[in-house]
């Protein structure tokens, strides 16, 4: 028996996001007194694997076969499939990210496994129940899910777990295996960087603006506070659709979820689809000129004011903060 | 070309969330069901590449008969077609088992859905349907383009987005900015009543879930406002008192 958990890097760096699934993974294998080891796939540096012995890992099977550089779900899935049967993991822990869920998926089928996605808490385990709790109805809910299958497969919702700091240092073991042309169908012949800064799913601190921005021109004022927070940035539904921003900086019920630390929203009226995509922020900070807008009802921190105004106040202020 | 769409029932985006007083179920009085807004993306560009390219569009539900009219809908927006798996949507597994069923039945050459439902956030059928099936599925596509046998998509990324070109038959699951979704016209609407919408009996299937309880997040304690002129206190307030930059 093991906990196996899915290493996602970036740019061969370790994410936060695969910290805090390192962390939680440990957590779960202390649960159930086993040991909880990682498989990480693609070009990474492998000191930065070795340190997951601090998130409580043993040991990584890393594969960084060519053909998986990328990412591609079955052939991902092939690798996770092997290295939970070499560890004999009957738990696996995934981000609940694009590629997390995409796996935890075909891993669901492939071993016969229950998936739950989106979850927030640790398991609670007794007798043979096992069961967390997920997100539902975008971010207005949570359920409380029993995993029935033998192999437990739990995609965890990011920023919503500690990353554990202790002492150790996580043993690699390279796995290769033979890829068909069905497990590399669907790899990817071009990737276009449409960010150079903050990943906005993985940030902590995020800048958004809505229709009260009034316009692209105004973005400056969104994109110097995001500078001066180290923050993400990101927008109101209406806001892309009519071309200000990309569609991928669109939060909401429609668009991207985030849960960071820390949501600004300056110009966004709170309309119930947008709050689904953000509510689950820890703090929420909300900027507008009208002081009936509904989406001072979910802050934390509210300024009624106009945001041309307030938004400089605030950059000048944060950059004061950091000299 | 044959396309299938998958489009689930869900409760229109606009609905406070209630439960039954054990907290088991959903309290549906009152509550106005639509189609999955994520579904209506994958729906609109099916039907798109049918008028530009010649086929048909089935879709397909698994739900219980308070899912005919949102089906109609979908017919009325453009669809041939409609297959409705008579069953309770247990959970994800359940349902891709029954999707990948009917699926293989209908010998589709792209299978769309959206990539998450807004009522149970799985984003799970497609990657299953598609393991079940020994398809690809390119999760979450933002473009879908399809050029004799095969198909070239877009699909997001963290950070960006990456170009994949791959032979059909395929799954994706679709998102913005995908296509704009459409809204039924009178002669739509009028011919959707005589559009087949074929009932079904599930496949045998087991669900990997069991969902024992519901809960409503905590409420937030109230906005503390702080003054438009001395705008700066709530950087100094976010540093010391919520400890989050
Ligand atoms: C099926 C469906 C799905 C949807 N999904 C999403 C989604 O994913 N994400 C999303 O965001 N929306 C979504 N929407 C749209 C949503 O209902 C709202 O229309 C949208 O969020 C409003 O965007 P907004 O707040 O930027 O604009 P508005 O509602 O127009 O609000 C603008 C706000 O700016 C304030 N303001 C104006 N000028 C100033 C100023 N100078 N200074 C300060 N404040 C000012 C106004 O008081 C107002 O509150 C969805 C809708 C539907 C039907």
């Amino acid at each position: 028996m093991a906990v196996l958990v899915l290493i996602e890097c970036a740019e061969g760096q370790v994410k936060k996001s695969a910290l805090e699934v390192a962390s939680y993974g440990a957590q779960v294998a202390q649960a159930l007194s086993t040991i909880a080891v990682a498989v990480a796939i693609g070009d990474i540096n492998p000191d930065a694997l070795g340190t997951l012995g601090q998130q409580g890992i043993q040991k990584v099977y890393y594969s960084n076969q060519p053909e998986v550089k990328n990412f591609v779900p079955t052939a991902y899935a092939k690798v996770i499939a092997q290295a939970a049967e070499t560890s004999g993991a009957t738990v696996i822990i995934l981000a609940n990210s694009n590629i997390g869920t995409a796996v935890g998926a075909r891993l669901a089928i492939r071993l016969n496994g229950s998936l739950a996605t989106n979850v927030v808490s640790l398991p609670e385990i007794s007798g043979n129940t096992f069961t967390v709790r997920r997100g539902v109805f975008s971010g207005k809910a949570f359920a409380d899910v029993n995993l029935t299958a033998e192999r437990k497969i739990i995609a965890i919702k990011k920023n919503t777990f500690e990353v554990l700091e202790q002492e150790g240092t996580a043993e690699i073991e390279p796995i290769s295996l033979a890829f068909s042309e069905a497990d590399l169908a669907g790899a990817p012949q071009e990737t276009i960087r449409t960010t150079g800064k903050v990943l906005l799913t993985e940030a902590e601190v995020v800048v958004s603006g809505g229709r009260g921005m009034r316009g692209p021109e105004n973005w400056h004022l969104i994109e110097n506070l995001a500078d001066a927070l180290g923050a993400a940035t990101a927008c109101s539904k209406p806001v892309a659709d009519v071309g200000w921003r990309p569609h991928h900086e669109h939060v909401g019920q429609t668009g991207t979820t985030i849960s960071p630390n820390l949501y600004i929203a300056a110009g966004i009226s709170g309309a119930i689809q947008h709050l689904a995509g953000v509510n689950s922020s820890k703090v929420i900070v909300v900027i507008n000129k009208d002081p009936e807008a509904p989406f001072f009802k979910a802050a934390d921190y509210g300024i009624i004011g106009d945001v041309a105004d307030v938004l400089p106040k605030l950059t000048e202020a944060a950059k004061a903060l950091n000299q | 070309m044959r396309i299938l769409v998958c489009i689930s029932n869900v409760p229109d985006t606009t609905t406070k969330i209630t439960f039954t007083p054990d907290n088991k179920n959903l309290n549906t009085a009152g509550v106005q069901f639509v189609i999955n807004p994520y579904d209506e993306y994958a729906l609109t560009r099916a039907i798109e590449l049918k008028e530009a390219q010649g086929g048909t569009v089935t879709v397909i539900n698994v739900g219980e008969a308070d899912s005919d009219a949102n089906i109609r809908k979908a017919l009325a927006i453009g669809a041939d077609e409609a297959i409705r798996v008579d069953a309770k949507p247990a959970d994800a597994l359940f349902v891709a088992r029954q999707i990948a069923h009917y699926a293989q039945e209908g010998n589709y050459d792209l299978i769309l859905m959206g990539k998450e439902s807004v009522d149970y956030n799985g984003f799970q059928v497609h990657g299953m349907v598609a393991e079940l099936l020994s398809l690809p599925a390119i999760v979450p596509a933002i473009k879908l383009d399809v050029n004799g046998t095969a198909a070239t998509l877009e699909r997001e990324i963290e950070g960006g987005k990456e170009i994949i070109t791959v032979n059909l038959p395929l799954v994706a699951s679709c998102q913005q900015p995908m296509a704009e979704p459409r809204i039924p016209n009178m002669r739509g609407i009028m011919t959707a009543r005589t559009k087949p919408l074929k009932v079904v009996p599930p496949v045998n299937a087991e669900s990997g879930t069991v969902y024992e309880s519901y809960s409503l997040p905590e409420k937030k304690s109230g906005v503390k406002l702080i003054d438009p002129a001395n705008a700066g206190e709530l950087i100094r307030l976010l540093r010391n008192e919520a400890k989050v930059i």
